[in-house]
């Protein structure tokens, strides 16, 4: 029978009696006595300079308390780029100043350069158009697409940036020339040109922010839409307004999904602290869902050339990858992270590939800041990736399960260390292979094409074998990488007086279930029900220091700190258990929350040593401190390496183009497992991400720089009629070799290992139906780009 | 957007050229629009209303005529502020021919929107773009021609054709007016 409880058992969300009965407390649900509302004022054109801001009409309107133009804030900080990337030439990236609010020039359609705050909205909103439209801003012609930025000096985003390049990444740099001589004697090379499409996040609730200021104390707060309220007090404290740390509060309360986008300090956040000080009274900003298309950090937006060396048979023999990766108009946080580290370093996937170059060159156009999205830089690695294996598949004439499983990395040669920089500690590929083909039935595909075809559709099956490296942490390896700051996590343990328990968690949860997780977790390494475990995350004031929830590292890095801080608190017990029962610490040992002397019967229950900690009456207090409380700092050894094998079938109706996902098999090893049930969530979640990617949602821009998919209108979301009933396996396990709850991650998964199997899948179709000339279509696999490609 | 078409109509090319310069013509041609003031040389300031998709906007803006070429081309630009809806500007290059029953009224024109115009409105933009340049073209030619049959004027009822003298002389039409006959 499975487990009802602790770790391994299919919990409900307890968060989900909140979220579904309307009782969430989100930034915008909060509501403060003398509270002032900020709207901002945008730039409606992508590249221009200001002439002039008029702000007498508008502050002299009612209600209207204060305006701020890019003029107040140029003497603070910029918002930096968390990841110094160096360019080939040793050079380092470009990095132009990010201001509050924009000083000078406009950069991008959404791009902030005043700001108004009054008593109400709607008063705050009438003088935000009057002040549009007392500001001149004389339009540039616009650097919307990268080929064209780069080669034109004339026109800059930046003015003392000449090329608009950041900078131009070579990985590894020395296996530039030996990967070059393969290509030249290679038996066979593909080449393939593609373009992995941006992205707009659109989380379910849009960014918001509250600032106040105490001028008793001279303390500062704010509540806003974070994935990581620790690093968005360190980016607003250190970086950007000059707080101390210590004077600085960041409460991100329930926030409605980031999925990358509210890792992000976004200007909002300091003016609204900045206005908060200036009024003494709290000042309060809600993204409109038109501000999130034009100001949240986008994803994705590469355009790569790849091409694959092998033999006859398909054995890999190098990858060799040239991208142009668009950054938007400033570097946001992780930005130069994403294209690079998170990108280059998984081009081996999941293969034993002996030669691997990759070159990178980051851009900067007229365009809203691109960053980290769900997978981010891995998702962009493996659509390259498997789309090409396939189709090199196809020119060789080969069978692409085989040739996968012909050149994947076998468990018997872990640790195994990639061309591109990292070591991967376990895995076993195969059996991911094997699984998913056995739950995706490719044996009965034949029988389902041929049912497809007596209805006029063209039936086709589409793979993905994917890696990812994530649990986004060990900082003596991201230090090496360029990252600027630390990537560990932290818990508090504190055990109450009356043994209910508190966990303080670094750890942000948006939407990936910390609060059943967590105490899951709590609950069995204590021995005690989850109903007395609350988990705490989201306010700098409350937990202990975190690096917050991206890069699917929650369990992997903040869960194991919880279990080392559980750790102290057992080993703490012990002693204090010693005392009480009068016997050797040594000889206490704990299990299923009692705290026994080894072959006797004497025992104290864990609730028994917590009151004893509290009230120590009869304790130790010569050698021990009394009270039960731990916090353990934990700095991962190595990333996770997460990896699984896709399978997706589509029917392609080649009249019109368009395409229907029939089924999605799942086969992945995310190592142990906590919470099935979460896992299912967490996967169809990230397929469903992919398939929106792959199908449907796409970014445009038009010559000018004007973003022409701003509402839920023009960009296409994906709705549950788009995608299928999921079959989702982990049963595969080879459990993380050095974290100890062997656990991997399982969050961004989905959304990197489902747009090749889609995108494979439909190409799959079209060659069974004679259309063997369609090599490619990009993303989204439109009907109009479907049938376009079919009729040639 | 660009577009590219053509009117033939039942006037010679210095009527016509005329005609484009006359405010009062550009006025009851722009649709939607509310008021516009200025000269040829100066350019005019103009207040158009217009509603695209779900956006409803007042734009305020320059028109300017340029690139003249007495009887033979010149190149209208207009640019407006719709306030919060965003901007439109556009331009329309004009070029005369004579024809045997006239001038050949051909334009090149090329639209473009800013800001909530182009993040909601733009599916329908270029259709939007379109049909304007056509009303435009299409309330040109009709006021340079003037009605052929009394009525025949859309929107224009008959009664109102039989009103008295001074009114009805308008209706003959603009060229008519001007140049007398």
């Amino acid at each position: 029978m499975p487990k009802d409880h602790g770790i391994g058992a299919s919990m409900k969300r307890r968060e989900d009696v909140r979220f579904l009965t309307g009782r969430g407390q989100y930034t915008d649900d909060v509501s403060l006595h003398g509270q002032t509302h900020a709207v901002m004022v945008r730039s409606t054109v992508a590249h221009g300079r200001i002439r002039s801001i008029d702000t007498s009409a508008a502050a002299a309107m009612p209600g209207v308390l204060a305006v701020f133009t890019g003029e107040d804030f140029k003497d603070m900080g910029g918002n930096p780029a968390g990841w110094l990337i160096n360019s080939r030439d040793g050079t380092p990236m470009r990095e132009p100043k990010r201001p509050v609010l924009a000083h000078g020039k406009v950069r991008h359609v959404g791009d902030a350069y005043a700001a108004v705050v009054a008593e109400t909205y709607a008063q705050a909103r009438d003088a935000a158009e009057q002040l549009a439209a007392d500001t001149e801003i004389e339009e540039l012609p616009a650097i919307v697409d990268m080929a064209a930025a780069v080669a034109d000096s004339s026109n800059r985003v930046h003015d003392e940036i000449p090329d608009n390049l950041c900078f131009d990444w070579g990985w590894i740099e020395d296996n530039r020339a030996k990967v070059d001589e393969v290509f030249k004697s290679a038996p066979h090379v593909t080449t393939l040109e593609l373009v992995n499409n941006r992205l707009i996040p659109n989380a379910m609730e849009p960014r918001a922010s509250i600032g106040e200021y105490f001028p008793g104390t001279g303390d500062y707060r704010l509540t806003t839409t974070s994935q990581n309220p620790h690093l968005h007090r360190l980016l607003i404290a250190a970086f950007v307004m000059g707080i101390p740390e210590n004077k600085l509060t960041v409460v991100a309360p329930d926030v409605g999904g980031g999925f990358g986008s509210k890792i992000y300090h976004y200007g909002e956040e300091a003016v609204v602290l900045a206005a908060a000080k200036k009024l003494g009274r709290p000042v309060r900003w809600t993204a409109e869902r038109s501000e999130s298309f034009i100001s949240d950090a986008h994803g994705r937006d590469h355009v790569t050339k790849i091409e694959l060396a092998c033999e006859k048979d398909g054995t890999f023999l190098a990858f060799r990858t040239a991208t142009l990766a668009n950054v938007g108009a400033y570097l946001s946080n992780f930005s130069t992270a994403t294209p690079t580290f998170l990108h280059g370093t998984l081009m081996a996937g999941p293969y034993k590939v002996p030669n691997i170059y990759v070159n990178v060159k980051t851009v900067f156009t007229n365009t809203v800041p691109v960053d980290a999205y769900r997978g981010a830089g891995r998702p962009e690695a493996t659509f390259s990736l498997e789309r090409i294996i396939d189709k090199m598949c196809r020119e060789l004439n080969l069978d692409p399960f085989e040739v996968r499983r012909k050149n994947f990395i076998t468990p018997d040669m872990f640790p195994y260390t990639t061309p591109v920089g990292l070591a991967y500690d376990t895995g076993n590929y195969g059996a991911t292979l094997d699984k998913a083909m056995e739950i995706g039935d490719v044996a009965g595909f034949e029988k389902r094409r041929a049912e497809s075809a007596k209805k006029g559709r063209l039936r086709g099956m589409g793979l993905s074998t994917w890696i990812e490296a994530c649990g986004i942490a060990p900082s003596h390896l991201v230090g090496v990488l360029g990252s600027r700051v630390g990537l560990y996590d932290a818990a508090t343990v504190r055990v109450n007086a009356t043994g209910n328990i508190s966990v303080m968690t670094g750890a942000h949860s948006h939407g990936q279930s910390h609060e059943t997780v967590f105490a899951q977790i709590v609950a069995e390494k204590l021995g005690v029900p989850e109903s007395a475990v609350e988990i705490v995350h989201g306010d700098t004031s409350k937990i202990p220091f975190g690096m917050g929830s991206y890069g699917s590292r929650s369990l992997a890095v903040c869960g194991v700190a919880v279990t080392k801080a559980i750790d102290k608190i057992v080993a703490k017990g012990k002693k204090i258990a010693a005392h009480m029962l009068e016997a050797a610490e040594e000889d206490i040992s704990f299990a299923d929350g009692k705290f026994s002397v080894a072959g006797t019967d004497k025992a104290k229950t864990f609730g028994e040593i917590a009151f004893s900690a509290y009230v120590p009456h009869n304790y130790p207090l010569e050698t021990l401190e009394p009270g039960l409380e731990e916090t353990a700092f934990y700095d991962p050894a190595n990333f996770t390496f997460p990896a699984g094998a896709y399978i997706c079938e589509v029917e392609v109706d080649p009249e019109t183009g368009k395409v229907d996902i029939c089924s999605f098999a799942c086969a992945d090893d995310f190592g142990n497992i906590m919470n099935p049930m979460v896992v299912d969530g967490q996967v169809h979640g990230g397929v469903g991400q992919g398939i929106g990617q792959a199908l449907l949602e796409n970014t445009s821009y038009d010559e000018n720089g004007q973003l022409l998919t701003g509402s839920y209108m023009d960009y296409a979301m994906p709705r549950a009629s788009d995608v299928p009933f999921y079959t989702v396996d982990y049963s595969c396990q080879t459990p993380c070799t050095h974290n100890p709850l062997g656990v991997k991650g399982c969050g961004e998964a989905g959304a990197i290992g489902s747009p090749p199997a889609v995108v494979n899948a439909v190409i799959d179709a079209l060659h069974r139906g004679g259309l063997t000339h369609v090599k490619h279509i990009d993303m989204p696999v439109s009907p109009s780009r479907v049938w376009s490609a079919i009729n040639g | 957007m660009q577009l590219i078409d053509h009117r033939d109509i039942a006037a010679g090319p210095e009527a016509v050229w005329a005609a484009i310069l006359d405010p009062e013509v550009l006025k009851a041609c722009i649709p939607g629009c509310e008021s516009l003031t200025g000269s040829p040389e100066a350019g005019y300031e103009a207040v158009v209303v217009q509603k695209v998709g779900p956006v409803k906007a007042k734009f305020t803006g320059m028109v300017t005529l340029s690139d003249m070429v007495a009887g033979q081309s010149l190149t209208i630009t207009g640019e407006g502020k719709g306030g919060p809806a965003g901007f439109a500007k556009g331009g329309a290059k004009v070029t005369l021919a004579p024809e045997a029953e006239g001038t050949r009224l051909g334009y090149e024109v090329e639209a473009h929107v800013g800001g909530k115009l182009a993040q909601l409105g733009s599916r329908i933009i270029d259709g939007f773009a379109k049909k304007l340049a056509d009303e435009f073209f299409e309330r040109f030619k009709t006021t340079v021609e003037g009605p052929s049959v009394p009525g025949d004027t859309p929107g224009e009822a008959p009664e109102e054709a039989a009103s008295p003298d001074g009114e009805a002389g308008q209706k003959k039409g603009w060229i008519k007016r001007v140049f007398g006959g």
